[in-house]
Formats: C-alpha cells, structure tokens, sequence
C-alpha cells in the first residue's frame, strides 16, 4: 500500500492558520495571568499573516488537492481575503467591548480563529464531508462563544436555541448530503453534476435530498420560514458575538451555497430555483414587516438582516453566474455593513448599558454630530440609498433577477425595500429630530474606535462613489466576463 | 461647445466640496458657515453663465458634454451634457440657490453649519439630476437628493415636520423605484444605460405602457399630480422657508423635467395612446386643486396648493400635442404648448419662490402663517407690500409678469387640442385670481389687524436684494421671453419629432 503525500500547498493559508491558532489556544492558558492583551494582538497578527499568504499566492486557477476534497479557485481566494478583513474588524471592536464589559478572556479570540478556519474549510470545500466539516468547525466556535457570558441569562438563551436550531439545521443538512449521496454515488462536487449530467442520477431521490440541502442552507442564512433563531439570538447574544454571527458567516454561508447549489448542482437548477424564489420572497417580506415595530437596534437589525438575506436569495435564485456574482457583491457588502452598525453600537456601550436601544440614539446629533452622521451613512446604505453602496448591491442583484426574467420578483423586492427605508429612517429621525432634555456628550468607548467606526461608515460612501472595483473582482472570481 | 473648464462637473462637484467643508469648518462658527457658503453660491452662479452665453442655439444635440467610466460592468457612465431643455432649469438652479442662501441669514440659529452645508449638497445634487445622461447616474442624484431634504424638513421644519419629511422620503422613493426598474428592463433591452440610447431604443407596446406608467408614478408624485400630491402641502408647510423655496421653485421641476426627458422620448406610443391619463390628471390638477387652494387658513399650504395647480399647465402643456396633431393636422400648436410647458415651469420656479420667501418674511417677524394673524400689512411695510402684490400678480398670471406667458401658451395650445382643455384651464386663471388676491387682500391691505402687525418692520437690505431680483426675474422673463424661448427652441423641436416617432 502506498501512501501518497497530497499536495500541500494550496491549503498553507488553512494549515498556518491551524497552527498558529493551536499554539495560540495553548499560550493564552500560560501568559493570561501576565500578558492580557497578548491573545488579542497575536490573534490579528495571525489574521494578517493570512491575510497575506493568501495575496501572495493569489490564483486565477482552479488547484484541486486532498484528493478531490479541497479546492483552490479565484473565488476561495477573494472570500478568505474578505473573510479576514471583516474579522480583524470584529476583533477590533470586540476587544474594546469586552473590556468594557469586564468579560475578557482570551478564548474569545482563539474561538474566533477556530471559527475562521472554518469558514476557510467551507469556502474551499470542494466535497460534502470537507463543506459538513467546516460547518461544524464554525459552528462549534459560535455555540461556544456565545455562551461565553455564562452568568448572562439572556446570553444563555440565545446560546441555547442557536445550539439546539443550528444543530436541527446541520442534521437536515447531513440527511440531505447522504441522500444526494445515495442518488449519486458520490461525494465530490464535481463528480455529482458529471453523475447528474450523465442521466443515471435517480431524480425522486435527487429533488428530496435538495429540499433537505436548501432547508439547511436556509437555516444557516437565516432565511424565512427558517429564521425564527435571528432575532432571538442577535438580540441575546453580546453585542461583540452579534457582530461576529453578522457578518463573516453570512460570507462562508454564500460560499456554501455557491459550492453545493452551483458547483455541485447546477443541472438541478430547475429544482431549486422554485424553493429559493419562495424562499426570497418570503424572506423580503416578513423581515421587512417585521423589522418596522422593532425598538431595539440589534432585534431591528436582525429583521433587517433577513430581508437582506432575501435580497442575497433573488440574487441565486437568478440561476445565472451573474446573479451568483451579485449575491457575492451582496453578501459581502452585507458583511461590511454590519461590521459598522454592529461596531457603531459597540462604540456608543457602556458597562451595564447596551446602546442598542432604538431610544439611546435620541438626539445623537446633538450630542456626536460625527458618530451621528456615520450612523446616517450606514443606515442610509442598508436602505439602498445612493451614493452609498448599498444602493448597488441592490441594483445588481435587482438587474440579476431582471435578466433572469423575474420581474415581478425584482418588483416585490423594490417595493419591500420602500417599506424597509421607514424603520431606517425611524433611526435617522430620532438621531436627528428628536432632542434630549439633557444633552450628555455621548463618546464612543476610545478615540481608536471612534475612528474605527468612521473608517467602516466612511468606506459605505466610498465604495458607493466607486463600485467598480468590488464588483468586478466578484464578476472575475465567479468567471463572468466584464463588458464594456 | 467647451468652456476653459468642464463646466457641468464644477457645477455639481464645487457646491458638494464646499457643503462638506462648510460641515466641518462651520462648526462653532456659524459666521464662518454662512460667508463661506454664500460665496460658494455666488461664484457658482457665476461659473454657470457660460452655459447660457456659450450655448449653441442651433442645434437639438447634447452640450458641453463629459464622459467618463464609471461602472464598466454594466456599462454604467458618468455622462453629463445639457440642451435647450435642461440648460435653463440648471440656470434656474443655481440662481435661486443664491437667494437660498441669502434668504437663511438671520433666520437659522441652529445648526447654521449643517442647514448650509445641507443645502449646498442638494444644489449640486440637483443640478446632477438635470444634466445627467446616463439613466443610473441620473437615478444616483435623484435619490441622493432625499437625505439632505429629508433631514432639512425634518430638522428646522414646523411643528409637523417629522410627519411631512417621513412622508415625503416615502413617497418620493416609492415612485422612483418602480422608474429604476424600468431603467433595468431597457438595459436589459439595449445593453446601454445611457439615456440617448434609450430614445433610439426599439420596445414593444406592452413595455412602453408599463415603463411609461412606471415613469408616471416616479414623476407624477414629484410634480405632484393628483392624486399622489399630498406629501406636497405638509412637506411645505412644515418646510423652513428656503426649504419650500427649493421644493417649489426646483424640486418641482425635476418632474417635469423627467416626462419630458424620459416619457415621451422613451415610450413616444404609449404617451399617444395614454396621453388622455394625464391631461385628466392636469386638468383635476388645475381645477380641483384649485378650488382647495381658495379655502386654506395657511399661506403657505395656500400657495402649496396654488404650485401644484400651476404645475398641472406644465403637464397639461407637455401631453396635450397628440391630440392638436388629430384635430388640426399640423403640429404648430404642439410645439407651442411644449414651449408653454417649459416656459411655465421657469416662470413657476420664479414666482413660487418668491411667494415662499415673501410669507418667510412675513414668518419671520410675526412667526405665524395663519391669514387671520395678519392685516394691513402694507401700512407698515409698504415695500413689502409693493414686491408682495408684484408676485401675487405673477401668480395670477397677469400680462406682463412671467406667470402669464406659459400659461396663455399652454392655454392656447390646448384650445386647438380639445375647446373643452381651453376652457377648463383658462377657468383657473379665475380662481387663481380668486385666491392669490383674496390672500393679499385679507394679508396686505385693510386696517391694521393688531399690535404684532402694527410693530412689523419692513424689509432690510437682506431682504430687499432678494426681492429685487425676483421681480426682477419675473417682470423681464414676462415682458420678453423670446431669449428662453429661443434657447429651447431646437431641442423642443427634436422632442416634438422623437414624440411622434413610433418605436414598434
């Protein structure tokens, strides 16, 4: 028998990151007592060192390695790259978070690693048991670090119903994998869309293991009518954990539906295009609806993040390379958006109070006109306002469904997003009209986050005046040519 | 045509620069703010003239044009030029911006930085709107245009202003969306976002009548036309002073400029074959409108409701040429009541303006808007009372004043379309009269009504100059119109000709 070595090297950015974050979990045990901030500081180090490996060894080719079970392609590069700037933003302003909250341990870091490296897993995962592997990787990272605040009740709660419904979710995931294997004889990606072009594929098998997959992956979106753990657990959860669940997840979660619904299942399109349309529909509606009554921020925000969702889903639903790219374009602007608002609250807290209450904006502009005009600028993005970037991303994927001959799908989208621009006005409205009797200066937490803020807020209205960029590299990395 | 400097970018780019400076530098120091954003208005008013000396009068074809990449992946551009259509509104823009400005010296106390720098974003914004080529970059200022008017209303508005400015966000942005997706179907179509490509672009009848009704309700609700027209009063009432002024005199605007720039060139068979929609609108617009102009309280709702009347002309004027076309066979009088149409909607921006800035005065001194509050005005403020009376003629519409031009244009065009269109509209003239001169009866003269009034000084320098250059404005745009009408001549030909071309 003999044993081949598998080609290492397009997997270093993982196998590094590995490395670096076992030695990390071991060395915050021994300099915790000593060195309180070395966790936080290594943990970025580590982020940039990714970071960079992966911009070294950028590639415009598809490299496949582990036998057929991990792959290297433009995309898995451009998502990583994103995956790592957002998460070195969440770092940043969870250290500040929980210090003020006098809950920091190092082990919220080397979590967030962990949960990193899962994301990477599942974004190169080129066969179902790599992409399972990397979901429970991320997953287990979450569970944990959410119920990292072990005396908060509410914190608690949300930690509960994530693990329970995640863990729900992750089984209708591993059925429908196993059925797809029982219909195609295979696991590798590639191989299933072979085993489904040829014809042999048994098709009653087929469509049900993809409402299992899609249920999954809906889950995991936090898609309507699978949505109902969102806003329990954004809310409950610290608000540095919300910030986390927001935004890097949502990126490997596009990842997962790229890799399955279009790598593996591209010929099934048929199948799932119908559920995802539901899926999109019911999720700009109900999210939106919602989100209008909502008092608090984060819950507002997690309705918000739904109708976002439902956004990403027309965007697939397109059937085409081109609204894949949009959702991608979607999605990551999603993520940087939330990056923002999240940290935006984080900034304003203050040990045993949230500011994340609809009312503590009240008068901002008053007492921060700076913070409140970049908290303008990100809720003006997430209604779809131009100049901000959030105008874009809709405009692509809209353009994506248009192409794709689902006008009266863009049309519900258009009119859903009328309806979501109220509750972000709302916000708008109590920063700017509303006055306080006493107006206490409201600061964020340190100057550097301050500053933090203004930099993700400010990047919205950048990107909105230059798009181009952004949307070309999620035009080139899912192969589809550019025009003009 | 070119200028030594690429006149449409500064133009939109120096009011913006400078409002966001104004943000930063005037705080703390609202002296600062205000001399600084006065002479950004007034040295971009300056660098807007070339437009209209350096115009080519000859030609229908897009001037002084800029183009850039933008977007390469959907063919997204950064395309600006102007014709005769545009070229007047964008004068009108940054003319009234400086009595904008002017007109918030004392008034403002709160803020000052962020009201000036407001309304600095929004002039170039606006100006963006009008000289736009490409549909997306149009769609970009159009839109942008709600934040800075969103948060004016609502900050420094009156005690309803929450209610007015929310309502107004939504409706505006409700009729828009339904234009962006139109915008989409035809890139979809042509492959192009550019606006001169959508007038050449072939569409079937079907897609016509639904772009043009998607253009409708994006347009309809920003003229306002019956019956989307509610945001218009409360947004108005509740609006500071120069935030009416730039609702009336350009935010207005932007509708009409949108059917003419968009509908008729774009859907030329469903304008023919829904033309009918929008006269019936007008005329309501005109004649209902106008009756509830004549029983207001408020002399701004009054006057509000008096915009939205004497817009219904613009759109009465712009869609009634199908049916001159079927009833006198020649197309003389179309070109007439297009003229009329554009004519009215600068003259309007005149008149309304100074409307809102004459009650601002009023406003300012008793801070009351109520009718009954005042009095005999014209006792103690006789120049006041002199301009007011000037404007209200021009609202009226008497020969002589602006106001009348478009509308005998508009009005003897619709005579040759339908008697009954002439009847109707030239009716209002009646009770426009009615209650402009009711309203300065029951305001300007009489005995003085009360104390308050008895102590209201008249106007200041401030005031004077802005007022002096209103009327100025109205009387030579109403004694001699023909320099306007001979810029757009050209351009209102081309659009007459690519109304009546069927795209099937």
């Amino acid at each position: 028998m003999t044993f081949e070595v598998p080609n290492l090297a397009p997997a270093l950015p993982e196998i590094v990151l590995l490395t670096l974050t076992s030695f990390l979990l071991i060395a915050d045990t021994v300099w915790s007592k000593r060195c309180a901030h070395c966790t936080y500081w290594a943990t970025q180090i580590t982020l940039l060192v990714v970071g960079w490996l992966i911009v070294s060894s950028f590639t415009t080719q598809t490299v496949v390695t582990f036998d057929g079970s991990f792959v290297r392609d433009t995309l898995a590069d451009v998502l990583k790259l994103f995956i790592v700037a957002t998460s070195i933003g969440i770092f940043l302003f969870s250290r500040e978070y929980l210090l003020q909250q006098r809950s920091y341990h190092g082990e919220f870091f080397v979590l967030g690693l962990y949960g990193v490296l899962g994301m990477f897993v599942m974004v190169s995962a080129y066969n179902l048991i790599t992409l399972y592997l990397g979901l429970e990787i991320m997953s287990l990272a979450l569970y944990a670090m959410i119920a990292m605040q072990r005396d908060s009740q509410k914190a608690s709660e949300a930690a509960m119903k994530y693990f329970v419904l995640g863990a729900l979710a992750t089984g209708m995931m591993l059925y429908g994998m196993s059925m797809l294997y029982g219909a195609t004889g295979t696991l590798e990606l590639p191989k299933i869309a072979q085993v489904i072009a040829s014809g042999h594929a048994d098709q009653a098998v087929l469509a049900f293991s993809l409402v299992f997959i899609v249920i999954g992956l809906a889950f995991k979106l936090g898609a309507v009518p699978f949505h109902m753990w969102v806003p329990d657990v954004y809310h409950g959860a610290p608000t540095a954990m919300t910030l986390y669940l927001a935004s890097a997840p949502k990126i490997a979660a596009f990842a997962m539906l790229y890799r399955l619904l279009w790598d593996g299942l591209q010929l099934a399109l048929p199948d799932w295009q119908g559920m995802l349309i539901i899926l999109s529909v019911l999720s700009l509606i109900v999210g939106t609806v919602i989100a209008v009554v909502q008092t608090n921020l984060k819950r507002l925000l997690a309705y918000s993040g739904i109708s976002h969702m439902g956004f990403v889903l027309m965007g697939v639903a397109a059937g085409d390379a081109e609204g894949f790219a949009a959702a991608m374009f979607y999605i990551i602007i999603y993520a940087i958006t939330s990056v923002a608002a999240f940290g935006m609250i984080i900034a304003l807290a203050r040990m045993g109070h949230e500011f994340d209450e609809i009312e503590d904006f009240k008068g901002l502009n008053q007492r921060n006109p700076w913070l409140a005009a970049m908290m303008l600028f990100i809720m003006f993005s997430m209604a779809g306002i131009p100049p901000f970037i959030g105008f874009w991303v809709k405009l692509a994927v809209i353009e994506a469904a248009v192409n794709a001959g689902l006008l009266w799908l863009a049309i519900v989208a258009v009119i859903t997003a009328v309806i979501g621009a109220f509750y972000y006005l709302r916000v708008v409205k109590v920063m700017y009209f509303d006055t306080v009797e006493e107006s206490k200066p409201a600061e964020p937490i340190t100057r550097e986050l301050g500053f933090a803020v203004s930099v993700v807020s400010g990047l919205l209205l950048i990107l909105g005046l230059f798009p181009s960029w952004i949307l070309d590299l999620c035009y080139r990395s899912l192969g589809v040519t550019v025009v003009g | 045509m070119t200028v030594g400097y690429p006149i449409l970018s500064t133009l939109i780019w120096l009011p913006i620069i400078a409002g966001v400076i104004v943000l930063f530098a005037g705080r703390n120091n609202p002296r600062l703010a205000k001399w600084l954003s006065l002479a950004t208005v007034i040295v971009t008013f300056l660098l807007s003239l070339p437009l209209w000396f350096a115009f080519d009068r000859t030609t229908a074809a897009m001037q002084f044009v800029e183009k850039l990449d933008w977007i390469p992946a959907y063919n997204i551009q950064y395309f600006l030029g102007v014709d005769g259509l545009s070229m007047p509104l964008v004068l009108l823009t940054t003319f009234t911006q400086v009595l904008v400005i002017a007109s918030a010296w004392e008034v403002i106390k709160e803020r000052v930085e962020q009201y000036m720098g407001a309304f600095l974003i929004m002039q170039g914004l606006m100006t963006g709107v009008f000289v736009a080529l490409d549909a997306v970059l149009f769609y970009v200022f159009w839109e942008a245009l709600l934040i800075p008017m969103f948060i004016v209303i609502g900050k420094w508005g009156g005690p309803r202003r929450v209610y007015a400015t929310i309502k107004f966000f939504l409706y505006t942005f409700f009729g828009s969306v339904f234009m962006l997706v139109s915008f989409l179907y035809m890139y979809y179509q042509s492959g192009s976002f550019s606006i001169l490509d959508f007038h050449t672009l072939p569409l079937g009848m079907t897609a016509q009548i639904l772009i043009f009704l998607a253009f409708l309700i994006a347009f309809a609700v920003k003229i306002p036309m019956f019956p989307v027209h509610t945001w218009l009063p409360d947004a108005h009432v509740e609006a500071p002073t120069a935030g009416s002024v730039v609702l009336a005199a350009i935010m207005l605007k932007m509708g009409g400029y949108g059917f003419v720039r968009f509908s008729l060139p774009i859907t030329p068979d469903a304008s023919m074959q829904l033309d009918w929609l929008v006269i019936v609108l007008s005329l309501i617009a005109i004649v209902y409108i106008g009756f509830v102009a004549l029983v207001q309280h408020d002399m701004k709702k009054l006057v509000a409701y008096s915009s939205i009347s004497h817009m219904g002309f613009v759109t009465l004027g712009m869609f009634v040429l199908y049916d001159i076309l079927q009833n006198t066979g020649t197309l003389q009088g179309a070109q007439l009541g297009m003229e009329g149409a554009m004519v009215q909607m600068i003259s309007h921006g005149f008149i309304s303006g100074a409307m809102f800035l004459a009650i601002g005065v009023l406003y300012d001194r008793l801070h009351t808007r109520e009718i009954s509050a005042y009095g005999g005005v014209v006792n103690v403020m006789p120049w006041f009372g002199f301009f007011a009376v000037l404007f209200a003629m021009g609202n009226v519409g008497l020969p002589g004043t602006s106001g009348f031009v478009g509308e005998f244009m508009v009005i003897l065009s619709s005579f040759k379309a339908n008697p009954w269109y002439g009847i109707l509209a030239a009716f209002t003239l009646i009770i426009g009269a009615a209650y402009t001169l009711w309203m300065v009866k029951r305001v300007i003269f009489g005995d003085i009504r009360n104390e308050a009034v008895a102590k209201m000084e008249d106007l200041n320098k401030r005031e004077f100059a802005i007022m002096t250059a209103l009327a100025v404005a109205v009387i030579a745009l109403g004694v001699y119109p023909y320099p306007l009408m001979d810029v757009m001549h050209a351009s209102v030909e081309h659009l007459i000709q690519q109304a009546f071309t069927s795209k099937l």
